[in-house]
């Protein structure tokens, strides 16, 4: 099994959210990076699992620039085989997919396993995008994977239900909660990373078909309004008089 | 020049979020002076009932084999019908099936698309929710062809009146590797992001013994329930109830939270609600900075309350 994980660099989850350059790009001062939680628990550790159980080779993907590279070691200490940075500034899903689908064809894949969503960007596009222009089936949200030689048993949600469904690979699908447990890299993972091969590879020629123009904050709440413990009633009434929310 | 809506249905009929996303594409046509037309994939009644919300024609592709949802064959409909009408303008919910759909067939048509639109563009410039829900972007579409997903239960949806006329449209399927085995149904999650109320509680709680008041107070409401992530982890609550930046993102009318802290991944699943009640013994919890309404007490003392208080005006 030829498995590859494509990883995408993420604000920590409790970073401030922050914007300059006349509000159009996010304030990366003091925010740590990670890898983005769903790459990082769900799709890079059942890539993991499965080649722990059936051989092969796990290879973690990332478009970006060489400021991804602490990431890139992290998914490394946590168990992958090698790496590869497609180098490009990344602002489009689409440029972002075209990149990522151009590789995979090139080395031949059996899974391609990427996240529910960026936790900043929260497009959920990636994936499908990339299995169209790889002109494979997509399981979206996917919350369990079996293998079975070359076919693969999965769970993903639908509307109405959780569907169980069987494909052949090649496939890509994306990672939501359920399909694995997170692990934490072990001080054995993290010296071997050091040595793992990390490729640089130039990014190919792609067209962009979105541009960001501007970020906004949510207006503040206008403060919460307090109701007396002993009088629980005043609160009920406000949620069904002036909330209207019951 | 038109807009295409792609209207979801499951088990026969729409869904709410079908509703939705038509008549965002109507509202959109209507301040270009153009047709919303909508394609409907599958085995479904009541189409007419579109016209209602702006949709002036439905193109129906009944083949019975997309009664099973296969999104690399729906994106294929849809890129059709798009075809067909001349569409500039395509529209989906970012529901579970906007999310395996549009993508697909962004990459197919190489239209760029924004997903989770949470009002009518401006122009080409789109405004959706980043950095789960702490802030929004205004993104601009590029290309000729354009796509946007629509984030559910954001924009008012406005009733036009009227019926649309329904064509049979049929369009060769191609054949695509997926063979569904079987649709479970986890009735508790799904109602979770459909609701209008939630009842939600936390780590506060104590133990799994405890939530039958929860369970009481979201009966009285008819809301559903959901949780903290530690308190799905150790197992005092079904996974499925897990909300937040790893869980579930809701967007309900009205979230009720007892006994949980107001941690910023928690907040990310639930900041989209209307109004929100928190319920905590921590004066400082920081969940207060993001409710509307609070109390600061022992939620054994007011849920209990609540559930009596809610019962009495509604006369249960
Ligand atoms: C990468 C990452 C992702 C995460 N994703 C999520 C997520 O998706 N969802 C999520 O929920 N968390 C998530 N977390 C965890 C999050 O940071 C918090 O740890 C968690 O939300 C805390 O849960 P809690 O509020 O139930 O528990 P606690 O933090 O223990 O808070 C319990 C609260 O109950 C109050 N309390 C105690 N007794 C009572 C009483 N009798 N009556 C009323 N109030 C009482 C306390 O004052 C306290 O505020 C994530 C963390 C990380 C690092
Ligand atoms: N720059 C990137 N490099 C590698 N993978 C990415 C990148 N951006 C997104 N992805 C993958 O695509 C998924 C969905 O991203 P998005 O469509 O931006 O929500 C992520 O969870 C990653 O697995």
């Amino acid at each position: 099994m030829k498995i590859l994980v494509c990883i995408s660099k993420a604000p920590d989850t409790t970073a401030k959210i922050a914007f300059t350059d006349g509000d159009t790009k996010f304030d990366e001062n003091g925010v740590q990076f990670i890898v983005n939680p769903y790459d990082e628990w769900y799709a890079l550790v059942r890539g993991l699992e499965l080649k722990e159980a059936n051989g092969g080779t796990v290879t973690v993907l990332n478009v970006g620039g060489a400021d991804s590279d602490p990431i890139i070691r992290k998914a490394l200490a946590i168990g992958a085989d090698d790496a590869v940075r497609i180098d490009a500034e990344t602002t489009d899903a689409l440029y972002v997919a075209k990149q990522i689908a151009n590789y995979a064809k090139e080395q031949g894949y059996d899974i391609v396993l990427s996240g529910k969503e960026t936790i900043d960007y929260n497009g959920s596009q990636v994936g499908g995008m990339v299995a169209e222009l790889m002109d494979v089936p997509y399981i979206s949200l996917a919350s369990k994977l079996e293998l079975n030689g070359n076919t693969a048993t999965l769970e993903r949600e639908i509307e109405g239900g959780v569907e169980v469904l069987e494909v052949n690979t090649p496939f890509v699908l994306s990672a939501a909660k359920g399909m694995a447990e997170a692990r934490i890299p072990n001080m054995r993972g993290i010296m071997a990373a050091r040595s793992k091969p990390l490729t640089v590879v130039p990014a190919s020629e792609a067209t962009t078909s979105t541009t960001i123009k501007g970020f906004t904050l949510p207006p503040a709440k206008s403060g919460c309004r307090y109701v007396d413990a002993d009088n629980v009633e005043e609160l009920i009434d406000l949620l069904h008089n002036e909330a209207k929310a019951i | 020049m038109s807009v295409l809506i792609y209207a979801d249905s499951t088990k026969g009929a729409l869904t709410k979020n079908a509703f939705e996303a038509a008549n965002y594409g109507a509202q959109l046509a209507k301040a270009a002076g153009t047709d919303a037309i909508a394609v409907v994939a599958g085995s479904a009644s009541g189409l007419e009932e579109l016209g209602n919300y702006g949709i002036s024609k439905v193109l129906h592709v009944s083949d019975a084999s997309l009664d099973n949802f296969d999104p690399q064959k729906v994106a294929h409909v849809v890129a059709a019908a798009a075809s067909e009408i001349g569409a500039d303008t395509i529209i989906f919910a970012h529901d579970y099936t906007g999310k395996a759909v549009a993508p697909r067939l962004s990459a197919k048509l190489d239209a760029g698309l924004v997903s989770g639109a949470v009002a009518l563009p401006n122009g080409n410039v789109v405004k959706k929710a980043v950095f789960s829900g702490k802030a929004f972007a205004e993104i601009e579409i590029t290309t000729a062809t354009k796509i946007i997903s629509v984030l559910p239960n954001s924009v008012d949806k406005v009733e036009t009146g009227g019926s649309a006329s329904v064509e049979t449209f049929s369009v060769e399927l191609p054949s695509t590797g997926i063979t569904v085995k079987e649709i479970k149904k986890e009735s508790t999650e799904l109602s979770l992001t459909e609701a209008d109320i939630v009842v939600s509680a936390g780590r506060g709680l104590k133990g799994p013994e405890n939530w039958g008041m929860i369970e009481d107070l979201a009966k009285a409401l008819g809301a559903a329930t959901a949780c903290s992530r530690p308190v799905a982890d150790i197992g005092w609550r079904p996974h499925h109830e897990h909300v937040g930046q790893t869980g579930l993102a809701i967007r309900p009318n009205l979230y009720i939270a007892a006994g949980i802290s107001g941690a910023i991944q928690h907040l990310a699943g639930v900041n989209g609600s209307k109004v929100i009640v928190v319920i905590n013994t921590d004066p400082e919890a920081p969940f207060f900075k993001a409710a509307d309404y609070g109390i600061v007490g022992d939620a054994f003392e007011v849920i209990p309350k609540m559930v009596e208080a809610v019962k009495k005006l509604k006369g249960i």
